[in-house]
C-alpha cells in the first residue's frame, strides 16, 4: 500500500511528489505514483506537529475532553503526538494512570498520545511521585510536570531534576510563585486595576524562572519551561542559555497574539472568561517580546496548552470561570498568523517549533523527523493561503472555550498522516 | 430671536400665523388677572402655581399685574407634572422641571394652574395628581393663555387668555420674552392639509 | 445615558449632570407630605444582592418604592447561588419575571457586565467586587455639589485602601468626569501598581495634601486587610493616614470631610471628626436615596 502526495511544497519550497509506502516516506521527486494520489498543488507539507503541552482531561474530566475528542481535535489541527498533561483526576502520578493514558491514545488512533507524569504526588508539591516508574512503564515518560501549579519548593524542584537526570527525564515547570498569584485574576497592569481584579505580576513567573535556571545548571540537569509570557522571563531564559545551560522554553499560540486589554474590552463584552488563562494574557511589549524570543530560538517550542472547560466553567462571573482555552485546533493558523505573515519565522522555522523542537525536548522517538526519505510519514498539509473565520461549531473538541470566535485567521489544515495512514483528508476527519 | 419654522415643524412645508402678538398678550393676561381678582374676592388666599416652562413665567406676569392692581402680593410657584405625565413611555426619560411651593404652602388656598396652551387636558390632569401629593387646596383653578380644544378629558379652563380653534395637524407655539426673547402665539399650519 | 450603569465611565459629564440635576429636584419634593410618585408604576426593579449590604439595598429600594415600581428583593447570601453558573441561572429566571432594571450587589468584579448580557433591563451596579460602585459615587458628588457648589476645579483627596475600593474607582472616574481634581492618598501597599495611569494624582503623605483639599473622603479599612501584611498595625495605619482632630485643624474652613460607611470609628477617622459639622457621612445616606431615584427614573422613565 502505497500513496503518493502529488506537489506539495516542502517547508514551503518547490513543489515535489512524497512517495508513502508502509508507513515510511520513501522517496521524494516529480511525477511520483501509487496506490492512491493526494493532490496537494499549492499546499505545504509540514513535519507532523507535536503538542508539549496538551489537556486531554481523562481520567475525571471526560464532560470537558475525552482522548478520544481531545485526538480528533489534535489530528484537525495537524499534530500527529501530543504531550497529555498530569492534572487529571486521578493525577497522572503512577505508572497505572499513565499507561491507561497511554493505551486510551493507542485506541483512539487519531494521533500519538504521550502522557506527562507528575513531579509530585497528586500535584500537591509535597513528595516526589514514583518518576522513575513512571519513565520504565509502557509509556515511557520522559516529561515531568504538575502544570496548573508550581513546583514552588525550591528543595522539591532541584530533587525533581536531579533525579530525572537518571532516565534523561525533563522537569517542566508551570512557573508561578503560589504567594505572589494568591487569588490571582489577570495579568497585573493597568487594565487589572481599572477592573479590579487581583493582579498575577510578571515577577512571580519570571522569579520561578529565574531560580529553576540556577537550580538546574547547579545540578547540570534539563528544565523545561511551561508557557512563557513576559518579556522578563524571554530575558532570563536568554541569559541562561548564554551560559550554555540546558533550559527550554515554550510560547503558547494565544500568547503570541492576544493581550490583556480584551479583558476589558471586546466584541464578547467586559470581563469575559474566554480570555481567562494562566498564566494570564500580557501587554502587547510582552507579545511582541515573545515573537522575537520564538524568532530568534530563545523560545524553542510553540505549545497549544489546549485546556478544554464545560460552557458552564466559562459562562460565569470573571473570578468563578475556569482558567484555559482550548487551541489544537487553531494552532497552526495562529502561529501563520503572529508569525510567518509578519515575516518574523518561516515555514522551516514552523517546523522547527512545532515538530522538531518538541519532539526533541521530549525524547519522542518517531516524532519531529524531517520530510525525507527513511523518515516516519508524519506530515500535515497545509493551506496557507485561505483566511476564514473561526468557527467553533466545527471544532472536535468537545469544549468551545475559544477565544478566536468570530475572528478571522488564515491557513486550513487540509491532511494529516500518522506513520503513513491519512487521520484527516479535505480537512475531515478521515 | 429668530424664529425658524424649521424647527417647529422639521421636514414639512408650513404657513405660519401669528394669533396673538406682544400687545395682545398683555391685554390678555391683564384681564385675566382681573377676572382672578373678581372669582376670588380679590385674589385673597390664592396661590399661582406655573406649569413648567412657560407657565411659571405667565404665572409670574399674572402676579404682577394683580400686585399692581391690588397693592399686596400674591404667592406664585411652580409645579412640575412630568413624573405624573401618562406619556412618559413614548420618549426617553424627560429632564425634570422644577417644583417650588410659596413657603406658606397650598393647603386651604385657593390654587390657580397656569398654563400657556389648553389642548387635550391630559397636563391638567398630571397637575391636579401633582398638586393632591404636595397638599390640600380649598379649590383648584385653571388659566390658560390659549385653550385651542380638542379635549380628551373632562376639564376645561376657569381663565382663558383666547379660544382658538384649531384642527389636530396644527401647530400652537407660545413665544415669551423671558423664555424664548418675544412675545407670540404662533399657528403654524403644514401645507395642504 | 446608556441603558445600564454600570461603571462611573459609563456616564458623560452631560450624563452625569443630568442625573445630579434630576436628583436635586427630587430632593425639592422629598420632604413633603405623600413622597410617593407614580412614575415607575408597572415596572419592576430586582435587588440582587450576592453580598451583604443592607444599607444599600435599603436604599434602592426606597428609591423604586418612592417611584412606584415593584420591588423583588433577591438575596442571593447563603443560599446555593454561589458559584458563577448561578448566576446566569439567576439572570435567566429575572428575565423570566420580565425584571426591568437588576440593581445586583456581587462579589466579583465584572458581575454586572456579565449579567448584562444575560436580561434585557437595565442593570445597575451596585458594586462588584474590587471594581466599581457607580451610585455611590454619584451620592458622593450630589452631596459635594451640595455643599460647595460646581465642582469643576474643586480637589478632592480620597484617602485609605484604594486598591480594594470600588467607592474609590468610580469616585475617581466620576469626579474626573465633572472636572474635579482626585488625590489618591494611601499606603503604596494600597494603591494599584498602575495607579499612575489614572486621571488623578497620588500622595503617600496625607499632612502635605489636607491644607489644599476641598474633600476628604475617607475609606473603610477592611479587617481582612489589617492581617494581610499591607501595613504593619493598626496603630501605625491610623497615625499615618487617620483623620484626627490635628490633621481636620489644617483643612480651611468649608472643607467637608466624607465617608461612605461603615466606619471603623477610631481607625481611618476619629469620632469626633465623623461627628463634626463638616461630616456629611448622615446627609450621604439621605442623597443616596434621592440620586438613586434619579438613576432609576432616567433608566426607566421613559421608554425603553
Amino acid at each position: 500500500m502505497s500513496i503518493v502526495i502529488k506537489g506539495a511544497r516542502i517547508l514551503g519550497g518547490e513543489p515535489a511528489d512524497i512517495l508513502i509506502e508502509d508507513g515510511v516516506v520513501a522517496r521524494i521527486g516529480q511525477d511520483l505514483t501509487g496506490d492512491e494520489t493526494v493532490e496537494a498543488a499549492g499546499l505545504i507539507a509540514l513535519p507532523g506537529l507535536v503538542d508539549l503541552h496538551t489537556h486531554l482531561r481523562e481520567p475525571g474530566r471526560e464532560d470537558a475532553e475525552t482522548v478520544e475528542t481531545g485526538t480528533r481535535a489534535a489530528a484537525l489541527g495537524g499534530y500527529t503526538a501530543v504531550h497529555a498533561m498530569a492534572n487529571t483526576s486521578p493525577v497522572a502520578d503512577t505508572a497505572g494512570v499513565v499507561e491507561q493514558v497511554w493505551r486510551l491514545g493507542q485506541e483512539a488512533g487519531h494521533c500519538d498520545v504521550q502522557p506527562v507524569g507528575a513531579v509530585t504526588e497528586g500535584l500537591a508539591g509535597e513528595r516526589l511521585a514514583e518518576l522513575g516508574a513512571m519513565a520504565d512503564s509502557a509509556a515511557r515518560v520522559r516529561v515531568f510536570s504538575d502544570d496548573g501549579k508550581c513546583v514552588s519548593d525550591a528543595v522539591l524542584m532541584r530533587r525533581a531534576l536531579e533525579y530525572v537526570k537518571a532516565f534523561d527525564g525533563v522537569v517542566a515547570q508551570h512557573a508561578q510563585e503560589p504567594r505572589l498569584t494568591a487569588g490571582a485574576q489577570m495579568n497585573e497592569g493597568a487594565v487589572s486595576g481599572r477592573l479590579g481584579l487581583t493582579g498575577w505580576p510578571a515577577v512571580a513567573e519570571e522569579a520561578i524562572i529565574a531560580r529553576d535556571c540556577l537550580l538546574a545548571a547547579h545540578v547540570g540537569s534539563r528544565l523545561h519551561v511551561c508557557h512563557v509570557s513576559t518579556a522578563g522571563s524571554v530575558e532570563i531564559i536568554r541569559w541562561a542559555k548564554s551560559k550554555g545551560w540546558d533550559v527550554t522554553a515554550e510560547v503558547t499560540p494565544h500568547h503570541l497574539l492576544l493581550t490583556d486589554d480584551l479583558v476589558e474590552d471586546s466584541p464578547v463584552g467586559a470581563y469575559n472568561p474566554i480570555y481567562k488563562v494562566n498564566p494570564p494574557l500580557r501587554t502587547r511589549a510582552d507579545v511582541e517580546a515573545l515573537r522575537a524570543a520564538l524568532a530568534d530560538g530563545t523560545i524553542d517550542v510553540v505549545a497549544t496548552d489546549h485546556a478544554p472547560h464545560p460552557v458552564e466553567d466559562k459562562e460565569t462571573e470573571w473570578a468563578a470561570a475556569a482558567m484555559g482555552m482550548i487551541g489544537l485546533e487553531t494552532a497552526l493558523r495562529v502561529v501563520q498568523e503572529a508569525m510567518v505573515d509578519t515575516g518574523l519565522l518561516d515555514w522551516a522555522g514552523v517546523a522547527e517549533r512545532m515538530s522538531y523542537a518538541p519532539a526533541r525536548i521530549g525524547r519522542l522517538a518517531g516524532h519531529g523527523r524531517p520530510i525525507e526519505a527513511g523518515s516516519p510519514a508524519n506530515i500535515t498539509l497545509y493551506d496557507a493561503s485561505v483566511r476564514e473565520e473561526v468557527d467553533p461549531g466545527s471544532y472536535a473538541s468537545k469544549s468551545r472555550n475559544t477565544p478566536y470566535e468570530g475572528r478571522t485567521l488564515p491557513g486550513r489544515v487540509v491532511a494529516t498522516f500518522l506513520r503513513g495512514r491519512p487521520t484527516v483528508l479535505d480537512g475531515k476527519l478521515a | 430671536m429668530v424664529f425658524s419654522l424649521a424647527e417647529a415643524i422639521p421636514h414639512a412645508q408650513s404657513h405660519v400665523h401669528a394669533v396673538l402678538e406682544g400687545p395682545d398678550i398683555n391685554r390678555a393676561l391683564i384681564r385675566i388677572s382681573h377676572e382672578i381678582l373678581e372669582r376670588t374676592k380679590g385674589g385673597e388666599d390664592v396661590v399661582l402655581l406655573g406649569i413648567p416652562t412657560r407657565g411659571v413665567h405667565l404665572a409670574r406676569r399674572l402676579a404682577g399685574h394683580i400686585r399692581q392692581f391690588e397693592g399686596h402680593p400674591v404667592p406664585v410657584g411652580s409645579l412640575d407634572i412630568t413624573m405624573y405625565r401618562d406619556d412618559l413611555r413614548t420618549r426617553p426619560a424627560r429632564p425634570l422641571g422644577r417644583t417650588e411651593l410659596p413657603a406658606d404652602g397650598i393647603d386651604d388656598r385657593t390654587v390657580v394652574l397656569v398654563d400657556d396652551v389648553l389642548y387635550s387636558g391630559r397636563t391638567v390632569r398630571a397637575a391636579l395628581d401633582a398638586l393632591a401629593a404636595l397638599g390640600r387646596p380649598r379649590a383648584v383653578q385653571l388659566a390658560a393663555l390659549v385653550d385651542r380644544g380638542h379635549r380628551e378629558l373632562p376639564i376645561r379652563a376657569d381663565y382663558v387668555g383666547k379660544n382658538l380653534p384649531t384642527s389636530k395637524s396644527e401647530i400652537v407655539k407660545v413665544y415669551l420674552e423671558e423664555n424664548d426673547g418675544r412675545d407670540a402665539v404662533l399657528l403654524l399650519k403644514e401645507d395642504g392639509k | 445615558m446608556k441603558r445600564h450603569l454600570i461603571s462611573a465611565a459609563d456616564l458623560s459629564r452631560d450624563d452625569a449632570l443630568l442625573i445630579l440635576d434630576t436628583a436635586d429636584e427630587l430632593a425639592r419634593i422629598s420632604d413633603r407630605s405623600i413622597k410617593k410618585l407614580p412614575t415607575l408604576r408597572g415596572r419592576t426593579v430586582v435587588n440582587l444582592f450576592f453580598e451583604d449590604s443592607t444599607r444599600t439595598r435599603i436604599s434602592f429600594e426606597a428609591a423604586a418604592k418612592r417611584l412606584s415600581a415593584d420591588v423583588i428583593n433577591f438575596s442571593a447570601k447563603g443560599s446555593s447561588v454561589s458559584k458563577g453558573e448561578s448566576l446566569k441561572d439567576t439572570a435567566l429566571t429575572l428575565e423570566a419575571m420580565g425584571a426591568d432594571a437588576v440593581v445586583i450587589r456581587h462579589g466579583a468584579s465584572g458581575a454586572p457586565h456579565r449579567l448584562a448580557g444575560w436580561v434585557r433591563g437595565s442593570v445597575v451596579n451596585a458594586g462588584d467586587g474590587t471594581h466599581e460602585h457607580p451610585t455611590q459615587a454619584l451620592l458622593d458628588a450630589y452631596t459635594m455639589r451640595r455643599r460647595l457648589g460646581s465642582l469643576e476645579g474643586r480637589r478632592v483627596t480620597v484617602v485609605g485602601d484604594v486598591l480594594h475600593s470600588r467607592v474609590a474607582r468610580s469616585n475617581v472616574l466620576l469626579l474626573a468626569t465633572l472636572g474635579a481634581e482626585v488625590t489618591l492618598v494611601a499606603p503604596p501597599t494600597l494603591l494599584p501598581v498602575s495607579v499612575g495611569s489614572w486621571p488623578c494624582e497620588v500622595s503617600y503623605d496625607l499632612d502635605s495634601v489636607l491644607p489644599k483639599s476641598d474633600v476628604v473622603m475617607m475609606l473603610r479599612v477592611q479587617r481582612e486587610r489589617m492581617n494581610a501584611a499591607f501595613f504593619p498595625t493598626e496603630r501605625e495605619y491610623s497615625r499615618r493616614y487617620g483623620l484626627d482632630r490635628d490633621r481636620v485643624a489644617r483643612l480651611h474652613d468649608e472643607a467637608i470631610v466624607m465617608h461612605p460607611g461603615p466606619m471603623n470609628r477610631g481607625m481611618e477617622i476619629a469620632a469626633e471628626v465623623a461627628d463634626s459639622a463638616r461630616s456629611t457621612i448622615v446627609e450621604q445616606v439621605a442623597n443616596g436615596v434621592t440620586t438613586r431615584m434619579a438613576v432609576l427614573y432616567l433608566l426607566l422613565g421613559g421608554d425603553i
